[in-house]
């Protein structure tokens, strides 16, 4: 057997405390696409910024065509040894053209003065390696994901790279977009070039992968060729990991009329109208790959962005859509995924974070009590067993738990009825993870009605009373949690179908 | 283990060094340097804690620090309303104009006033609503408000004004100018509106994070509109005073303002990136300045120094507060946590 273009053995990386990737092996020859196949957090991203050199491996080592790697390795040396990658968020400068863009870094240029005819002969070639027939001046901003997804391929087969890395490529990308792009990573295989390809799209592997791999919490679990794989198989490699105890036990009452109504709620962008229904007391899960639109739903909710069409009722009572200060004042709060832009407001102190929602029922006439701001807030604050030194500090020195803490605190001072949590458990370490399960389960049990977008399906089959699923927008599956399964979930988020229903 | 280790220091957090910034507020520094700078002066010259000096001092600042309160307010919503300066000769060419057409006092206040309002709701509307940069906004809001100042008064003075209309500016209140007055009155409201109110909460929610302020419902186009329409009222109060000082209105009145009031809110101790900054750092800017004028020309320093002067202090005012934000910022991190993997974004299950 030839020698490998990439060999990784016993790769080990660990952040702080917490190993990422433990003994991993991996090989991926010339003239094959290799696919990594895992769960959220399973050290996907991980692994390839220690092969782009972005972060620096542990232990283990690390081979290109057989000659091994310094372990002090940074992403110049590991573009010079043949290594490039497509990431799914796009690295182009918008406003340059595509051309700039191809060859920034290395702009041909005379004397400081950029030669725009070579400029333009050079982008030339490297859109013909990808068949991109475009004129180079056009600018980036222009053209659409998929084109743009491209221009980046062809950016990185510019320096010929021998090994291309495609970190979910398709995310942004429509179906037709997608099929395409696969099209030509098949091509380049057939040029001899070894592909990586990361993507939580199962069909997408089977299409276009010659062999798998499956990392599960940093380990290997499965490695071998595509072929006699199912996916069944695939997804167990994924998830088969015991389910922790770190979940209230479900004794709550779920009962009378849906306290959030949402009927007809098209999120901007989106083709597919969404019905859901939350009583009081219920905890609704929301699955989905990346990009299926469960964060849009949230939004268009709280009306964080005004919905495309579709109504929102609060207790029956209709919530004017697109603006969040009618949806605080309906009783609905968001806690979103980016806390730092989305949430907190860090050069204010822990006590002005939590009181901003609700500072009219603390106020007389506009003019603030301290006082009583400081009665009501800390009394949710020890509560939820904050952790700080003093309410006066600023949010910005608070670890991530316990700023989702404060801004769940934010919720609770006003008289909040819904609440929507997206990723609420995104950066959070174990142990305030298990607190805030506790602290949902508790809020359910008192009567609000909970909506949790989560990519961790342990934490929603954990947590919730009910699981909707969404694929590309539209809602493909509505399960009690209990009849749900982390195969039946993947099986129906990346295929639209349930299991036993059959395959293609 | 790093789990244990976490708990301990999060149940016994290291003693926070509480500098004395925090102490005394963020307008500290602003104090400091004014207690240096009347102390040095007082000791230099024989004139400067004289009556007279102080009330000349006090009547200098006033329309500066007036001017500097509103400009506070806009920079920390993380904006910047460089219109002041020509809305304070807006108002005071207006004033003028109406006064010299007849009307009676109050009446031609009330009408410069509004008009410098309403040039704050114009610049206000643009950023909020039209979503424009602050900075564009009211740069043209400069240009052409200087331009209809010039239409209003065809380039002359206008005067002469009513007695009744000096005396704003120039009258005294036992012994006490009432510019001095007037200035103070709005210091303390605008500290009061900022430290104590819903609106002041607003305008620093707005200023930290505008998109996380909306998200909590935070009514942030209309808090926009209302800072920089309280910034043209109070420019436009500016002019007004500064017409009645000057017992006319002098069409270049208010020219280059509108740096000076920023210059007033940075050595104060905002910040123009938002949220950081209070009324009384920004009244003890401007009158750090005026102190430094007035000293300058009382020991009989070439007045270009003097611009020097200035403006080393506001790089210094700006480097001493990045150097203050640095060590908090150090002293902070010991007390945090350690934060979990980013890549992962979850801990894994079983890890001990």
């Amino acid at each position: 057997m030839t020698t490998p273009r990439i060999r990784l053995a016993g790769l080990r990386k660990a952040f702080g405390g917490t190993v990422v990737l433990h003994d991993v092996d991996l090989d991926v020859r010339a003239g094959e696409v290799h696919c990594l196949a895992g769960e959220n957090g399973a050290g996907k991203s991980t692994l390839i910024r220690v092969l782009t050199g972005a972060v620096r491996r542990d232990a283990g080592e690390y081979e290109v065509d057989g000659r091994p790697m310094p372990s002090a390795i940074g992403p110049a040396t590991a573009r010079a040894a043949g290594i490039g990658a497509v990431y799914q968020e796009l690295s182009l400068l918008p406003e340059l053209t595509v051309a700039e863009n191809l060859l920034i870094g290395a702009l041909p240029a005379r004397a400081g003065v950029v030669d725009r005819r070579r400029l333009r002969a050079e982008a030339a070639r490297k859109l013909e390696r990808v068949e991109l027939d475009l004129d180079p001046l056009t600018p980036v901003r222009a053209l659409p994901a998929a084109t743009r997804q491209l221009v980046e391929i062809a950016r990185v087969l510019g320096d010929d790279p021998r090994v291309v890395i495609f970190d979910e490529p398709t995310t942004a990308l429509s179906g037709a977009e997608a099929a395409t792009l696969l099209r030509r990573i098949a091509a380049l295989r057939d040029d001899g070039v070894a592909v990586l390809y990361v993507s939580h799209r199962l069909e997408e592997m089977f299409e276009v992968g010659d062999r798998v791999t499956v990392l599960r919490d940093g380990t290997v679990t499965r490695t071998g060729p595509m072929r006699g794989v199912t996916e069944d198989g695939l997804i167990a490699a994924m998830v088969g990991r015991d389910v922790e105890d770190l979940y209230p036990a479900s004794g709550r009452r779920v009962e009378g009329a849906p306290l959030l109504r949402v009927r007809g709620l098209r999120p901007r962008g989106s083709a597919h109208a969404i019905d859901l229904d939350v009583r009081a007391g219920e905890i609704v899960g929301v699955a989905g790959l990346l990009g299926a639109g469960r964060s849009e739903l949230l939004r268009a909710v709280f009306g964080a962005d005004p919905p495309a069409a579709g109504t929102v009722e609060v207790d029956g009572r209709r919530v004017p859509a697109g603006r969040p200060r009618e949806a605080v004042r309906a009783g609905i709060g968001l806690l979103s995924e980016d806390r730092k832009e989305l949430g907190l407001l860090p050069e204010l102190s822990i006590r002005e974070n939590v009181s901003v929602a609700s500072l009219h029922g603390i106020a007389t006439h506009g003019v603030l009590s301290r006082r009583r701001e400081a009665e009501r807030v800390d009394e949710v604050l020890d509560g939820l067993r904050l952790r700080a030194a003093s309410y006066d500090q600023p949010v910005s020195t608070l670890s991530g738990g316990n700023q989702q803490k404060v801004l769940l605190a934010r919720w609770l001072v006003t008289d909040v009825r819904v609440l929507l949590f997206d990723e609420p458990t995104k950066g959070v370490d174990v142990g305030a993870k298990a607190e805030l399960y506790t602290v949902i389960g508790d809020l359910a049990a008192r009567g609000m009605a909970i909506v949790v977008v989560s990519s961790y399906l342990p934490e929603l089959l954990g947590l919730v009373d009910r699981i909707v699923v969404l694929r590309r927008g539209a809602v493909v599956g509505d399960l009690p949690a209990a009849e749900a399964t982390e195969e039946s979930l993947l099986t129906l988020a990346s295929t639209g179908r349930s299991n036993g229903t059959g395959r293609a | 283990m790093a789990l244990v280790v976490r708990e301990r220091a999060l149940d016994d957090p290291s003693p926070r060094i509480v500098g004395w910034r925090e102490a005394v507020g963020r307008e500290g520094g602003g104090l400091v340097v004014l207690v240096v700078l009347f102390g040095a002066l007082a000791l230099a010259t024989d004139s400067f804690l004289t009556s007279g000096n102080l009330s000349n001092l006090s009547r200098q600042w006033a329309v500066f620090g007036i001017i500097a309160i509103g400009e506070l307010l806009v920079i920390l919503t993380k904006g910047i309303d460089l219109s002041v300066g020509s809305v304070v000769g807006l108002s005071g060419a207006v004033a003028a104009q109406l006064l010299v057409a007849g009307f009676p006092v109050p009446l031609a206040v009330l009408c410069a006033a509004a008009v410098g309002a309403a040039v704050g709701v114009v610049n206000g509307v643009l950023v909020a609503y039209a979503k424009l940069p602050p900075f564009i906004v009211t740069l043209g809001m400069m240009g052409a408000a200087r331009g209809l100042v010039l239409v209003i008064t065809n380039a002359n003075t206008v005067q002469p004004l009513p007695d009744g209309f000096s005396s704003i500016a120039n009258d005294t209140v036992w012994g006490v100018p009432n510019l001095f007055l007037i200035t103070v009155v709005v210091i303390l409201v605008a500290g009061v509106l900022l430290r104590r109110t819903v609106f002041g909460r607003y305008v620093y929610a707005t200023g930290s994070n505008a998109e996380s302020a909306r998200l909590a419902g935070v009514p942030v186009p209309r808090v926009l509109v209302s800072v920089y329409a309280l910034s043209g009222l109070l420019a436009g109060v500016g002019g007004i005073l500064l017409a009645s000082r000057l017992d006319a209105g002098v069409p270049t009145m208010g020219e280059t303002y509108e740096l000076d009031a920023i210059a007033a809110c940075v050595i104060g101790g905002a910040s123009l990136f938002g949220a950081k900054g209070s009324a009384l750092g920004a009244a003890a800017g401007a009158l750090i300045t005026s102190t430094l004028n007035n000293g300058g020309n009382l020991l009989g320093i070439n007045s270009f120094y003097l611009r020097i002067a200035i403006g080393v202090l506001i790089l210094l005012a700006v480097a001493f507060d990045e150097l203050q934000g640095r060590l908090s910022e150090r002293g902070a991190r010991t007390t945090a946590e350690p934060q979990p993997d980013p890549a992962s974004g979850r801990a894994r299950p079983g890890a001990p």
